[in-house]
């Protein structure tokens, strides 16, 4: 079933961690399994952030050895980040096995990316100037507490609670998934693609990297991919709704947009209000209405539309 | 049950006390006895009874429950303060009620109801009014897809927008939108009648088995087996009716609207060639 929700305010910031994870808690029933927040707080100047984790939560039951092989991993990334020229500007552990490093860097993110992860266990989940992405097993306050997001301010976020259906229950097939390794894209998804696999293979072939066989990251990787040859994010979202086959409502964002896009047969549900200073979707009202007690016009997205909102 | 009043011309005349195989034509029941209709523990409520209570803390279940609880009471006006957008609010309810809702409901909204007259002063989620079997819904915003999903009677009625599959499987009553509807409206509709006064999205009454669909506004695209009918005086007059009750008009006027019913060329599948299959399905 899974629960998405995306948020952005027009020109201004806000305490964006604390409204997610209120929407996100709203709609705990559709899917425990989960879940994650792609957060966009102010860029600063030459700083690029990136979330990273070092194993699977379920690892540290796995034996003693295990928090040293982490450490061990952590270690050499920060080796390999030195090596590759990077001026570090702040590690924080945000738990036993994720990380948010904070460094300038000017060179090409693919390389660096792909040298990083090269680690073994080492998943790199976001990269980008705003973009901080936090997924974790649980439902949202659970995640929020562990990651100390009440207090996390910026313009726009997207969520996502999960319901396992296609993959595992794992941080690695928790939503939303970073357009690796274009910086500041993340999409949320609920639903199924068809072409999954046929679509994926494409993308490979063409030298993209995934983690999961999860669906979702499929869509971050079209979208980045295409905006990566001259599209806009408009002309992309337009694209897959016609190159995706299956149900599907997604969310995407990016440094400064926010976008929504809905399958031909508007299978999968999406509610929008749009304030005057600031969208909010989700696939139930209830949970925009989490952070809107008083009453409020929403409507429901018709089929193939695609929508996009600048911050 | 109620028992036969009187007795029909063939069973005078002895037809009926031949034993027959097959479909009978004999009437069990009477339409026009009262207490066929009523249900065993329907409650006896008083419209001018008015309670009020706030729901805004109360869990699905409990604001569901408390209805009940004020209806048992004998108040035939109940209003629900702050339902919040939760789910499956006033589901259920087979009884004579004046029902309003201050604000928005999420899913299935008023499903499964028979009887009861319902404002909602906001928007619906999904499947609103699913199942109902008599009685009146009417939202004053928009609502989401599904509208009406199986609906068997009443009047069901959206001032504003509704998303995709308005009307899916609809049985009998009437669906009324104000505003646009979404892609496959009224699929596979069987009975009764859907009149929308705005703009139709695609594959409208696709695979519709029976059943009307009136449109004041386009049709982006008509589905398998749905085909233009001619309006007549009989439609005109019953819309005219029907949509006063409601203050409700259309936007080209009552007799330019478009009228949709089924081609029947799926009711037997048998005589169509695979071929022919192959194209209209």
């Amino acid at each position: 079933m899974c629960g998405i929700a995306g948020l952005i305010h027009r020109g201004r910031k806000a305490k964006i961690g604390a409204e997610m994870t209120s929407m996100l808690q709203a709609m705990k029933h559709r899917g425990p399994d989960s879940t994650g927040f792609a957060l966009y707080g102010e860029p600063k100047d030459h700083e690029t952030v990136m979330r990273i984790k070092f194993a699977e939560r379920d690892d540290l039951n796995s034996g003693f050895a295990m928090r040293e092989k982490i450490n061990n991993r952590r270690l050499e990334v920060t080796h390999r980040l030195e090596a590759f020229g990077v001026k570090l500007v702040s590690e924080q552990p945000a738990t036993d096995y994720a990380h948010r490093y904070a460094f300038s860097f000017a060179g090409d993110l693919r390389k660096l990316a792909d040298y990083i992860e090269d680690v073994e266990g080492v998943e790199i989940l976001s990269m980008g100037r705003g973009l901080e992405l936090i997924k974790d097993l649980g439902d949202a306050s659970d995640v929020a507490g562990r990651y100390s997001l009440a207090s996390f301010s910026g313009t726009h976020a997207i969520g996502h609670t999960r319901m396992a259906t296609e993959s595992d229950v794992d941080i690695r097939s928790a939503h939303p998934y970073w357009a690796y390794p274009f910086e500041d894209i993340s999409v949320v998804h609920n639903g199924q693609l068809t072409n999954y696999w046929t679509m994926r293979r494409t993308l490979e072939k063409r030298g993209h990297r995934f983690v999961s066989n999860c669906d979702s990251e499929f869509i971050a990787v079209y979208l980045a991919d295409q905006i990566d040859h001259n599209s806009s994010l408009e002309e992309a979202m337009h694209r897959s709704v016609k190159e995706l086959d299956g149900v599907f409502t997604y969310l995407v964002a990016t440094s400064n947009q926010l976008g929504m896009a809905k399958d031909t047969m508007a299978a999968k549900p999406m509610v929008l209000y749009e304030g005057k200073d600031l969208i909010a979707l989700a696939s139930e009202e209830g949970a925009i209405r989490s952070i809107f007690p008083q009453e409020i016009d929403t409507c429901d997205p018709y089929d193939g539309e695609v929508r996009v909102w600048q911050a | 049950m109620a028992s036969l009043k009187t007795r029909a011309a063939s069973d005078i005349k002895g037809v009926n006390a031949e034993p027959l195989s097959g479909r009978s034509m004999q009437h069990f029941f009477s339409a026009a006895e009262e207490e066929s209709f009523l249900y065993p523990h329907a409650f006896s409520v008083d419209f001018n009874k008015r309670a009020e209570f706030d729901a805004g803390d109360l869990s699905t279940t409990q604001i569901n429950a408390k209805i009940r609880e004020l209806m048992s009471d004998g108040n035939g006006t109940v209003v629900v303060q702050n339902p919040m957008a939760k789910h499956s609010l006033g589901v259920g309810i087979l009884n004579r009620l004046q029902l309003y809702f201050e604000g928005s409901l999420g899913y299935f909204g008023c499903g499964l109801i028979d009887g009861p007259n319902v404002r909602i002063k906001g928007r619906v989620g999904w499947s609103c009014g699913e199942n109902m079997l008599a009685g009146t819904v009417i939202i004053d915003k928009n609502a989401g897809s599904c509208f009406g999903a199986a609906i068997r009677g009443g009047d069901l009625v959206c001032m504003g927008d509704v998303g995709g599959r308005t009307g899916i499987d609809q049985k009998g009553g009437t669906i009324i939108v104000g505003g646009r509807t979404g892609a496959f409206s009224a699929f596979m509709m069987q009975r009764g009648r859907m009149i929308v006064l705005g703009d139709a999205g695609n594959n409208l009454g696709d695979s519709m088995y029976d059943g009307i669909i009136y449109v004041g506004g386009n049709v982006e695209s008509l589905g398998v087996d749905a085909v233009d009918a001619e309006m007549t005086d009989h439609d005109v007059v019953w819309l005219t009716r029907k949509l006063r009750n409601y203050g409700l008009d259309a936007p080209r006027g009552i007799a330019n609207m478009r009228k949709i019913v089924a081609g029947k060329q799926l009711w037997n599948y048998d005589n169509l060639e695979p071929a022919e299959k192959k194209i209209v399905l």
